[in-house]
């Protein structure tokens, strides 16, 4: 008959035997974490993941990773973990590190525990189906946790970033006096032409500007809700006592125009920046003359 | 709640202090042009700097007003339109089409100056 070593004594409920097993099974791991953690971060390496990061960062984390991984197994409290994959996803994800990466270590290490767990109480197959039945829910929650966690910092770094990128993008710049220039590069799309407009009104009241320039060379196509928006864009500032030059329209711009039949009696165009500004100067009523003497 | 009218020179000059009802637009309106033929008015200016809404009744209403006075000899400028309301009136559709508008007070002297070439100095 087979030593029943670790089978629980019979009065226990399925819960408690549960508990008792991940406490035993925890001790385990934490006992031999050294040659555990060894083993995970061999394989990662092997697997060619967190190629960004150095083989003494990779350690470092591991061993923080590796403890909340227990903790998380004997207290069955996701909580710690999450906030250790917030702030380890602030810490990575400007390192370049993919999602994939994450999700892979996280497994490796699953796999790594559960081998572990195998070795130890595979001799008895009734023993180690109540402790995988432990392990791996615990163990589900854990990838679940880290890999939620580090999507959603991904998710919150790109919605700021997209933030920044939408208010650097639309300067209005006073370029002489009553005279502003907006330049736009990039695809426009509602939000961002919304946005444009709003700017653009606010600096011809806080500039008392008569004239933009609103120059659309590094636009490469917009859509017809985009040119109405243009066009709104226009009658509002006029609105405002400004006129307003576009400038830099491709031939694809100016086909669309065409084509969805905006009234372009509303907008003032002029073939390229230079020509904008010289309009805007000559609506202003500025000369410009050339001095005979050339700075040198 | 009348609004009030400041003779300047040839200029009329009307400052909305704030929200009006259909009613005082319409009284506005009507005030204005009986002013522009006392006074012989060449110039009509009205400040909507206080106002933080436009609707299509004020819109049409200062639109009236515009073509009325030019019948009866003089120009008008609408000055003071703050960027949201530009913007809400654009979005809506309330162009004020053949209206003169300006930035502010300032501009719409300077317009109508402007119009009239009439010095700085030389206006009373």
């Amino acid at each position: 008959m087979a030593e029943a070593r670790n089978l629980p004594p019979v009065t226990q409920t399925p819960a408690e035997t549960t508990t008792v097993l991940l406490s035993e099974l925890v001790a385990h791991l934490r006992q031999n974490r050294t040659r555990l953690r060894e083993q995970w971060v061999q394989r990662i390496i092997d697997g060619q993941l967190l190629m960004a990061m150095s083989k003494e960062e990779i350690f470092a984390e591991a061993t923080s990773v590796y403890d909340s991984y227990l903790e998380v197994l004997e207290t069955g409290s996701v909580e710690a973990l999450q906030a250790y994959a917030r702030n380890l996803s602030e810490r990575i994800i400007p390192r370049g590190v993919e999602t994939h990466e994450v999700l892979g270590i996280v497994l490796l290490l699953r796999d790594v525990l559960a081998r572990e767990l195998f070795s130890k109480y595979g001799s008895d197959f009734a023993v180690l189906n109540q402790v995988l039945d432990a392990y791996e829910p615990a163990a589900n929650r854990i990838a679940t946790t880290v890999g939620v966690g580090f999507v959603e910092e991904r998710e919150r770094v790109i919605r700021q970033q997209q933030e920044a990128i939408r208010e650097l993008s639309t300067p209005v710049l006073p370029v002489r006096e009553r005279l502003l220039i907006l330049p736009i590069i990039g695809v426009i799309d509602p939000q961002r032409a919304r946005q444009l407009t709003e700017q653009l009104l606010l600096g011809i009241r806080n500039n008392r500007a008569k004239v933009v320039v609103m120059d659309i060379t590094g636009v490469p196509a917009i859509d017809v809700k985009v040119a109405n928006h243009l066009v709104q864009t226009v009658e509002a500032a006029r609105l405002l006592g400004a006129t307003v030059i576009v400038t830099g329209l491709s031939p694809e711009i100016a086909q669309t125009l065409v084509t969805i039949g905006v009234d372009l009696g509303k907008m003032n165009t002029v073939g390229d920046l230079q020509g904008g500004i010289e309009e805007a100067e000559r609506l202003l009523g500025y000369k410009v003359v050339s001095t005979s003497k050339v700075a040198d | 709640m009348a609004v009030p009218i400041l003779k300047q020179g040839g200029y009329l000059i009307a400052t909305v202090q704030a929200a009006l009802t259909d009613r005082d637009l319409a009284e506005l309106r009507d005030s204005l042009i009986e002013r522009v033929g006392r006074y012989r008015s060449r110039g009509v200016i009205v400040d909507v700097t206080a106002l933080d809404v436009m609707d299509s009744y004020a819109a049409r209403t200062l639109r009236d007003l515009a073509y009325m006075a030019k019948l009866r000899g003089a120009q008008t400028v609408i000055v003071g339109i703050q960027p949201d309301v530009a913007f809400a009136m654009v979005q809506l559709g309330l162009m004020l089409e053949g209206v003169a508008t300006a930035l502010d007070l300032e501009e719409g002297l300077a317009f109508l100056d402007q119009q009239f070439e009439t010095s700085q100095q030389g206006r009373v």
